[in-house]
């Protein structure tokens, strides 16, 4: 296996926005890095599947999620985590990546179901496009789209972003529903 | 006529608000941003050492050990 040079410079091209949505989802960055390496590994392994001209950064990041879900369903059966402790654990451990100003953030997406937030950081922070996000985690483009819907939904929620739009019809939406609320 | 617009805008906008509906555009862009600034401090750090390390003997150690019968 010589590794062809173009090959070797997409997945290197590819690899900082794979770690970011690895430490996203594993929320520790040596984890992270461990998903990195063996997803490369893999890929390596099964380059012949690679379909030159195509995607390389969606077929990375299809290994990489599939790779992470079956390990994270392990470490379910391994760890009892049934009211998020562990994961909490993790999120709260200090490294170079867990800024004070995207903790919150994190810890929202740590609340949300996983199948929701692969959606919404391969859609919102990745840059795939819903097609891209459907093919990496192998499930029809409308289910990408309520996923990532509900995960904004509940993010919103969650962080307590609400609307800076004083003016217009926002505002009247909001009298409307206060108004419906008091009923 | 002007306020009747603005009504009926506002009232599909709390229909679509309702249950899993659609977010202002305001409050996606603002998630939508600070995803992308989570995502940047990891991406600014570019490739760590060991990934190019990696590669890059595997791609030397491939040179003798693997002749297989490709090509």
């Amino acid at each position: 296996m010589k590794l062809d040079p173009s090959i070797r410079d997409a997945m290197l091209a590819a690899t900082p926005n794979l770690r970011a949505f690895a430490i996203s989802l594993a929320r520790n960055v040596d984890r992270a890095d461990d998903l990195v390496q063996e997803t490369l590994l893999r890929a390596l392994a099964n380059i012949d599947s690679f379909q030159p001209g195509t995607n390389m950064s969606a077929w990375l990041f299809t290994i990489l999620r599939n790779h992470f879900r079956s390990e994270y369903r392990k470490r379910r059966r391994e760890v009892e985590d049934a009211d998020g402790s562990y994961t909490a654990s993790l999120t709260s451990q200090p490294d170079q990546t867990g800024k004070i100003e995207h903790e919150e953030l994190r810890a929202a997406l740590a609340k949300l179901p996983p199948d929701q937030c692969e959606a919404l950081l391969l859609v919102g922070a990745s840059g795939f496009s819903y097609e891209e996000a459907a093919q990496i985690c192998g499930c029809a483009v409308g289910t990408v789209k309520s996923r990532v819907n509900r995960a904004r939904n509940r993010l919103a929620e969650l962080m307590s972003i609400e609307s800076v739009d004083d003016f217009g019809p926002d505002r009247e939406t909001q009298a409307v529903l206060s108004a419906a609320s008091r009923r | 006529m002007q306020q009747q617009k603005a009504a009926s805008h506002a009232e599909s906008r709390m229909k679509s608000s309702a249950g899993s509906g659609r977010l202002g555009r305001d409050v996606q862009q603002k998630i939508g941003q600070q995803l992308r600034s989570m995502y940047d401090d990891v991406i600014k750090e570019g490739v760590p050492d060991r990934f190019t390390e990696m590669l890059r003997q595997l791609d030397s150690i491939d040179d003798g050990s693997n002749k297989g019968p490709r090509e």
